[in-house]
């Protein structure tokens, strides 16, 4: 509880106001803690807009989905035609709809870029933790919103992508005939279940988003900001407590973020105004066929943000089962020869992996491929515990590891090439690897992040003064 | 972190009011979930529907709505009965035998899948992830099919195939054959989906 406080003698109007208004609400206060006083190490460099960019385009979001709800209709015989309308009727419909597709598309483009900026300085370690998982939860809100978001226009790839991917829960053992007719509503993809869908994209995952960005923002504050070089701004303070590779968040870093919003903004309005489709990656030329139940598109494929999980999810056949079931028994082997575990604990681990391949074998692959695709989201919310590496930031750890970060990244983008084009057998073995390397880099992080040779942390950050 | 003594007898009527509040919780939500399984009018619009096939020529496929999904009325040629045997062993239930009850009604357990052998009823979804395949019923070569292709159905998402029984082959995403869906003749032509004599 503050203090009340009384406005000095000789204070203007608008600073009484002010001193009215902090005696009854923290404004001054929050003001300083998060932007005003707020200090950020002042050696980042342009990786670190894409955390502003993704407030921005959540915002954007926010206000042209709040108008195209104002038009359109959450109904089976009425969607396509309702999006439509928007597009040709409504004055500036267009622009307000092309805005929202496209900023689904730029969400997770900046999304993408920001999180890979944590894996490079590796921001998401302690003391980092929570706020690399609340970033993992709006990671899987985006993901969900985009979801149900994309059946809205009620075209046919709307409506087959929603049949495909909400019979994936239908391939759960025991409960998952009943958990897909739980959330279509209906026997089939239905009135029922564009209804709930719109609800969800209006206003359940927006809401819980907007918590999550509210955490993941006061997290962030609370610990301060990581940066490229990795060091802890915190552990040198000047007399007055100040850190003294910080500086003030504004106007400093406010004024980074405007430019960097402009050159953003140029980029997007390049794409609204001459390519809102963008060759068919941004908004699929299927969809501009109406759902229809019938018939199904000769080829089917997601958005282009879910094209790497959607190539892990074909790349699980039987033949990946088998292989996933070796992995387990060599890694068990391993475990067993290589581990320090007391008796017990073998046995256990023994029972643990022959149940495990006995399961891996009794479930369809189908299933399975549910779980991959999962699991390949989840697995990056033990990231903080999966990296023991000495250094943060990729810049101090050894060399070679950087070839093992583009590995990564260059399978991530292979996987969603894949995932974008038609089924083919060669394509389905390079996903396979594609799917086992992914794993594979963050699962044996435990170990490959310790290897090498170090380099030397400085005390504090390098920055020149520009 | 209190220093003074705990009162047991006020913390058991804590936990006590704590899980009461939880089963009234819990209690609370069943509605709401309940609410998300399909309405009353969803349940009613399962309702059979009649169809006329006088004017299907062999060699020809109606397709018709019911419940929502397609229902093929397929009457195959001589040749394309004469063909069913051959691919049975090249295909992952050719007897009908996985999930009889969901899958295939007692009167369609036979090597054509149907009551009358030329009429083929079946649902046109794969039973994969849910898309309906696409007809390919000249046989021979041609792109993403066997060289030896006998005729039969191909699902676009994931490269299932299907003989002119709706029975999958083996090794394809798909893990059943396409379902028959209970139906009946009421005369020579005119057949009843979605309702059969055992009903």
């Amino acid at each position: 509880m503050a203090d009340y406080i009384e406005a000095p003698a000789n204070a203007t109007a608008a600073q009484r106001l002010m001193v009215w208004i902090d005696n009854r609400f923290p404004a001054t206060k929050l003001w300083n803690e998060h932007v005003g006083e707020y200090y950020a190490p002042k050696n980042f460099n342009f990786w670190y807009i894409f955390g502003s960019l993704s407030l921005v385009v959540l915002v954007m979001q926010i206000i042209t989905g709040i108008f195209l709800t104002m038009h359109y209709k959450p109904d089976a015989s009425l969607a396509f035609a309702s999006v439509e309308y928007i597009m040709r009727d409504v004055p500036w419909g267009w622009l307000i709809r092309y805005m929202h597709s496209t900023g689904a598309s730029a969400f997770f483009i900046v999304v993408y870029l920001h999180m890979f900026r944590g894996l490079l300085y590796g921001s998401y370690r302690k003391p980092r933790e929570l706020v690399w998982i609340f970033g993992c939860g709006i990671f899987l809100c985006l993901m969900a919103e985009a979801f149900m978001g994309y059946l809205l226009p009620w075209g046919q790839m709307s409506y087959w992508g929603a049949q495909v991917i909400i019979n994936l829960f239908a391939a759960v053992p025991f409960i998952g005939p009943d958990l897909a007719l739980l959330i279509r509503g209906d026997y089939v993809v239905g009135d029922a279940t564009l209804n709930r869908f719109f609800s969800f994209h209006v206003i359940a995952v927006p809401l819980v988003l907007l918590g999550l960005v509210v955490a993941h923002i006061i997290a962030l504050h609370e610990v301060g900001s990581n940066n490229p070089d990795g060091v802890e701004i915190k552990a040198k303070k000047d007399a007055l407590g100040r850190p003294l590779d910080g500086i003030p968040f504004h106007p400093y870093y406010t004024v980074h973020d405007i430019f960097g919003v402009s050159v953003f903004l140029i980029i997007f309005s390049a794409i609204i105004f001459f390519a809102p489709e963008l060759g068919g990656y941004f908004l699929e030329y299927n969809n501009f066929i109406p759902a229809d139940p019938l018939k199904t598109p000769a080829h089917i494929a997601p958005v282009w943000y879910f094209t790497p999980y959607y190539s892990m999810l074909r790349a699980t056949t039987d033949l990946m089962v088998y292989v996933l079931s070796a992995v387990v028994a060599v890694a068990a082997v391993l475990a067993l020869l290589k581990g320090r575990f007391s008796n017990v604990g073998k046995i256990v681990l023994l029972v643990g992996a022959v149940v495990l391949i006995a399961l891996l074998n009794t479930f369809d692959a189908k299933f399975w491929g549910v779980v991959v695709m999962g699991g390949a989201v989840v697995i990056l919310f033990f990231l903080p515990w999966l990296d023991h590496s000495p250094v943060k930031s990729i810049r101090y750890r050894p060399s070679w590891h950087k070839y093992v970060y583009g590995v990564f990244v260059f399978f991530f983008l292979v996987l969603g090439y894949l995932g974008a084009q038609p089924p083919s057998a060669t394509g389905n073995y390079v996903s396979q690897v594609g799917t086992l390397l992914y794993f594979a880099f963050f699962l044996l992080m435990p170990w490959w992040s310790r290897m090498g040779e170090f380099k030397p942390v400085p005390e504090r950050v390098t920055y020149a003064a520009h | 972190m209190s220093d003074q003594p705990v009162d047991n007898g006020k913390r058991t009527w804590l936990i006590a009011s704590g899980c009461a509040g939880v089963v009234g919780g819990v209690a609370a939500a069943v509605p709401f979930v309940a609410s998300f399984e399909p309405s009353e009018r969803a349940r009613a619009a399962g309702a059979p529907v009649e169809v006329d096939i006088g004017a299907l020529k062999p060699g020809e496929k109606l397709t018709i709505e019911w419940r929502g999904k397609p229902v093929w009325i397929v009457r195959r040629t001589p040749e394309q009965l004469a063909a069913l045997p051959k691919v049975d062993p090249l295909l992952a239930d050719p007897k009908s035998e996985r999930k009889p009850d969901e899958l295939t009604p007692p009167y369609a357990r036979n090597e054509y899948r149907s009551i009358k052998p030329e009429v083929l009823v079946a649902v046109g979804i794969c039973s994969h992830l849910g898309c309906s395949p696409s007809d390919k019923f000249q046989p021979g070569a041609q792109p993403s099919l066997p060289d030896d292709w006998a005729g039969g159905f191909l699902c676009p998402c994931h490269g299932s195939t299907f003989d002119m029984a709706g029975r999958v082959y083996k090794n394809k995403p798909a893990p059943d054959n396409l379902e028959v869906p209970p139906h009946m003749y009421l005369s020579a032509t005119r057949l009843i989906i979605g309702e059969d004599k055992k009903a």
